[in-house]
């Protein structure tokens, strides 16, 4: 049988996404959120995990979707990463999925614009398609939009 | 990696840092036997640890040292510059084979050929040439052993002669070490036939109960196969009652406990890392409860928080402290720097280090080193002149450097001071010009002050010629960079031809910082204590008057000086608090802060209370912003952000480049002239004779009276007044000031006001009243000379409202006075 691989799936405007589950340190339904003035807008503001600051990541604004009609809370996924944590903000959490490397494909090369940089691939699922997310592309990239932001 | 490479590598490096300064030391203290062994059995410490890891290429480097170091402490060399140098030059190189098995846990390719050469050369020129010290004569009775064998080993303290050989062959010179392989350093350490304090030898020899001479004996009876204990070796050869080995025995055992006391363990500095970052939790954790208790106002809790309080604020003292560490780790570098330096330019310089001990936290003491080193090595470059100028100067040939550090006020403070040359004003504003960062215009403004402050500029540096070490134009900028980086501040002061001393002031610890909590907009942020310079509250109707604008540039008066406003809300572009009320009405709260030293009012809502708040640094997403330090978590568990004042001054141009310098300098021209406007005086305008305008400062006026004109009582010229009891002489000025124009006395007295206007004035104890015709008005205006007087009792002339005034002089007006009085009576007198 060939070798599974665990996926922690969210959605964001109706669509799939999938991060490694040995990536995420933990999901989150609200904290509450200290905007971050002069940030750059992909960055959603700095929240306070258990004494630990974590620097919250609009999803949608990274990926250039529509912003999150008012009244919703966003959810957290907390992803570990070299520099400390960082929370994803994410419309709804799906289920943990299981996926071989089988129905993974590159994404089409039609696919462009923000999207392709952040998206690594799609898994086929039998419903629908999970969007595999670039976790170090999606905070990685942010950093140039902070340099491109500041005066 | 191996544990005992590691603990090698530690235990190496720890050691070459102490190498190099004891190297420095003793070059200004050759004779000093006891740095001379201290060296030698590093040294030997770490080429013994090579043979036994098998770095056989380090080794020999190691070897080649340690054979011309034992010729040296046995006498047979003197100390010469070139020996420092070799032997420091020895020490770089192990340092780098050292790093080398740190990365790649072998001993590297180089072998240091040239190295090893020049320090064989070294020690085979010497021994060409006779020992400098010769050989004590055989001594003839035994009691003088000693010395003399001391006198043999160069007076030595630390090395008793037992140590060396039995008292029979002490008399004989002891053959110089066959270089390469001298047996001690293989078959017996000789450290240990050393009576060494804390052994039971050495505790013996200190009872007086045995003579090192036979301790010798008993300690090569041990050595060739012995295995009793030495005391019993001793008490078996009648030297010591069996109650004295037993003392001693438990002496040794007394000193052993307490050595192990003393002793300190390593700890991993990530260990304590992680621990401060755990106490910084508990900071932040203690400040919610001390938050909810407050609230809450139940006694039960109210103690227990009381205790947790101050239990958290202890063990935050307390770990704090195993973070800190002494100055002297990085002082300790210095007098190696130092000695380069001076070594390669024919300088000759004196370092003296006062306040080693002062501690401050590693994270800051890593972050000052660099910018000291630096500081120092300019001092020695620029600073310190060569030894001939000097003397010509009628200073000492040898510069003088002094390093010091202490607390003050919760800062560490750190002086760096030489009696050099000092920095040419004259020279750093002709470069600043040259190089385009002021305009000679501005320059002529400037003061002593400012004009030093101009070498921590970018692209600065004022070394003539770019020697190898320093003035490769990245200088003090970088410097100051780094202090600032780290919250601390530079100021520099310098007297020409006589030195300059640099001040650098860091605050202790950087995770945990008192800040004061500022509102804007509904949003919080923490500005560092440090920063604040006070506080300003101003009503809503001074806010109108007082906050102006200099070319669209809201300004506050601020005892004078035009303080430049930053609005916190525009500045971050915070958006308008919903349903907040408008703040254009309301107090406005001034923070003054200072940043690079151009002070700066921040203009916030609202000024909370001052906190102790743990700096957490931002995540990389947010470095680029530069206006935030950090984030803190706040007592009510949300996050706060920390404003960083040199930032937020660059954002807001308060100042940054040189364009913006220009624009400030513009700026501060039109305040200059506001300026002057804060030396306003008030003065008391009126009219004088032939309705000629005049004035007194109303400082020296006590009060304004009239006085009926029947009142006043002439006596001749002199009028008279009865005044609160006393009487109070007039001085008329018409008669005073016209004197001079020798008009005719009587025309004057048709026209006699009435009632008289007196201004009562206090001249050194005398009260006097000065008739005037009119009082005009009560002005304030700054007292801009226009012109010199042009009669006498007049002070000057000055322009108050737009008009020309006379500021008129009491005492000399009261000296014409009396001159005339004594003229009218003297008349009188002809008269009669």
């Amino acid at each position: 049988m060939a070798q599974t691989h665990q996926f922690c799936t969210f959605y964001l405007d109706k669509l799939l996404f999938g991060v490694e589950l040995e990536k995420v340190q933990e999901v989150i339904r609200y904290l509450e959120i200290t905007q971050i003035p002069l940030a750059p807008r992909v960055v959603s503001g700095l929240m306070n995990l258990r004494g630990q600051i974590v620097t919250g990541i609009d999803l949608r604004r990274r990926l250039d979707l529509a912003d999150r009609s008012d009244g919703t809370a966003p959810m957290n996924v907390v992803i570990r990463s070299a520099d400390g944590a960082v929370s994803l903000l994410v419309d709804e959490i799906g289920d943990v999925v299981e996926v071989t490397e089988e129905s993974f494909e590159r994404p089409p090369e039609t696919l462009q614009g923000k999207v392709r940089e952040v998206i690594l691939g799609v898994h086929k699922l039998e419903k629908q398609l999970m969007h595999v997310l670039n976790t170090e592309k999606a905070c990685e990239t942010a950093e140039a939009v902070t340099s491109g932001a500041e005066r | 990696m191996d544990d005992l490479i590691k603990e090698f590598l530690v235990e190496s490096n720890e050691n070459l840092d102490r190498l190099d300064s004891e190297l420095v030391k003793l070059e200004t203290d050759p004779s000093s036997q006891e740095l001379l062994s201290s060296i030698f059995r590093t040294i030997h410490t770490i080429k013994g640890s090579c043979g036994f890891l098998g770095f056989s290429k380090l080794e020999k480097v190691a070897h080649v040292g340690e054979s011309l170091l034992s010729r040296l402490r046995d006498g047979k060399l003197s100390l010469t510059p070139e020996f420092t140098s070799g032997l420091l030059a020895m020490v770089d190189a192990i340092r780098t084979m050292l790093g080398e098995i740190q990365t790649t846990e072998q001993d590297g390719n180089e072998t240091y050929p040239s190295l090893i050469e020049s320090l064989n050369l070294l020690q085979q020129q010497s021994q060409d040439a006779p020992p400098k010290s010769t050989p004590a004569p055989a001594p003839k009775e035994p009691g003088k052993k000693k010395q003399s064998a001391n006198s043999k080993e160069g007076a030595a303290k630390s090395a008793p002669p037992a140590s060396k050989t039995p008292p029979v062959k002490a008399a004989t010179p002891i053959a110089p070490p066959a270089a390469p392989d001298p047996p001690k350093t293989q078959g017996v350490p000789e450290a240990n036939l050393r009576p060494v304090a804390g052994k039971i030898g050495g505790a013996l020899v200190d009872r007086g109960s045995v003579r090192p001479e036979d301790l010798a004996v008993a300690l090569k009876g041990q050595l060739s196969g012995d295995t009793r204990r030495l005391g019993e070796i001793l008490a078996s050869m009648g030297l010591i009652t069996a109650e004295d080995a037993q003392a001693a025995q438990q002496a040794q055992e007394g000193s052993r406990s307490k050595n192990a006391a003393a002793e300190t363990i390593r700890v991993d500095v990530h260990l304590l890392d992680r621990l401060m970052n755990l106490v910084g939790e508990l900071v932040l954790t203690r400040n919610q409860i001390s938050q909810y208790s407050a609230r809450l106002s139940d006694a039960n809790l109210v103690g227990p928080t009381q205790q947790l309080n101050l239990l958290t604020s202890e063990l935050q003292e307390e770990v704090m402290r195993t973070r800190m560490q002494p100055i002297s780790n990085v002082f300790d570098k210095f007098p190696r720097v130092v000695r380069d330096v001076a070594t390669a330019q024919g300088k000759q310089v004196l370092i003296e280090m006062e306040g080693k001990e002062t501690e401050l936290d590693r994270s800051l003491l890593e972050a000052i080193k660099d910018p000291l080193t630096h500081i120092v090595r300019n001092s020695v470059d620029h600073g310190i002149e060569m030894p001939d100028q000097r003397v010509a100067r009628g200073k000492r040939p040898e510069g003088h450097l002094k390093l010091r550090a202490c607390h003050e006020g919760g800062q560490v403070l750190v002086e760096i001071s030489d009696d050099g040359a000092g920095i040419d004003t004259t020279r750093v504003k002709n470069k600043a010009i040259e190089r385009g960062v002021i305009t000679a215009q501005q320059a002529g403004r400037m003061s002593e002050g400012e004009i030093l402050n101009l070498v921590f500029l970018p692209g600065f540096s004022t070394a003539e010629k770019v020697t190898n070490l320093s003035g490769r134009g990245v200088g003090m900028d970088v410097v100051k960079t780094n202090i600032d980086r780290v919250n601390g501040s530079v100021d520099l002061q310098s007297y020409l031809g006589k030195g300059t001393t640099i001040r650098i002031k860091i605050p202790l610890t950087l995770a945990i910082v008192r800040a004061v909590i500022v509102q804007s907009n509904g949003n919080r942020f923490a500005i560092p204590q440090v920063n604040i310079q006070e506080l300003v509250r101003l009503d809503a109707d001074r806010v109108r008057t007082e906050i102006e604008s200099v070319r669209g540039v809201p300004v506050y008066r601020m005892r004078g000086r035009l303080l430049p406003l930053v609005y916190l809300s525009g500045e971050l572009k915070l958006a308008k608090q919903a349903g907040g009320q408008a703040d254009q009405d309301d107090a406005t709260n001034i923070v003054v802060l200072q940043a690079n030293e151009h002070p700066f009012g921040l203009v916030v809502n609202e000024i909370n209370d001052s906190e102790e708040i743990v700096v957490k640094p931002l995540s990389k997403q947010l470095r680029g912003l530069k206006v935030f330090a950090g984030a803190t978590i706040m007592g009510d568990g949300k996050v706060a952000l920390i404003l960083d004042v040199v930032g937020l001054a660059q954002n807001a141009s308060i100042f940054s480049e040189a364009s913006d310098k220009a624009l400030a300098e513009e700026n501060a021209e039109a305040l200059v002239a506001q300026d002057h406007q804060s030396e306003k005086q008030t003065f008391l305008l009126f009219a004088g004779p032939d309705d000629s305008r005049m004035a007194l400062p109303l400082s020296t006026v006590a009060r304004l009276e009239e006085f009926p004109a029947k009142e006043v009582e002439k006596s001749g010229d002199e009028w008279v007044v009865q005044y609160r009891g006393k009487i109070l002489p007039l001085l008329r000025l018409d008669v005073v000031l016209e004197e001079r124009r020798e008009r005719v006395r009587h025309d004057r007295k048709t026209v006699e006001p009435d009632p008289l206007q007196v201004l009562v004035c206090n001249d050194e104890g005398r009260t006097l009243g000065i008739v005037v015709d009119r009082i005009l008005d009560i002005v304030e205006d700054r007292a801009e000379v226009k012109s010199p007087a042009t009669r006498e009792g007049i002070l000057c002339a000055v322009v108050i409202n737009d008009r020309v005034t006379e500021l008129i002089d009491v005492p000399v007006l009261q000296k014409i006075a009396e001159a005339n009085r004594t003229l009218s009576t003297e008349h009188a007198e002809v008269i009669n």
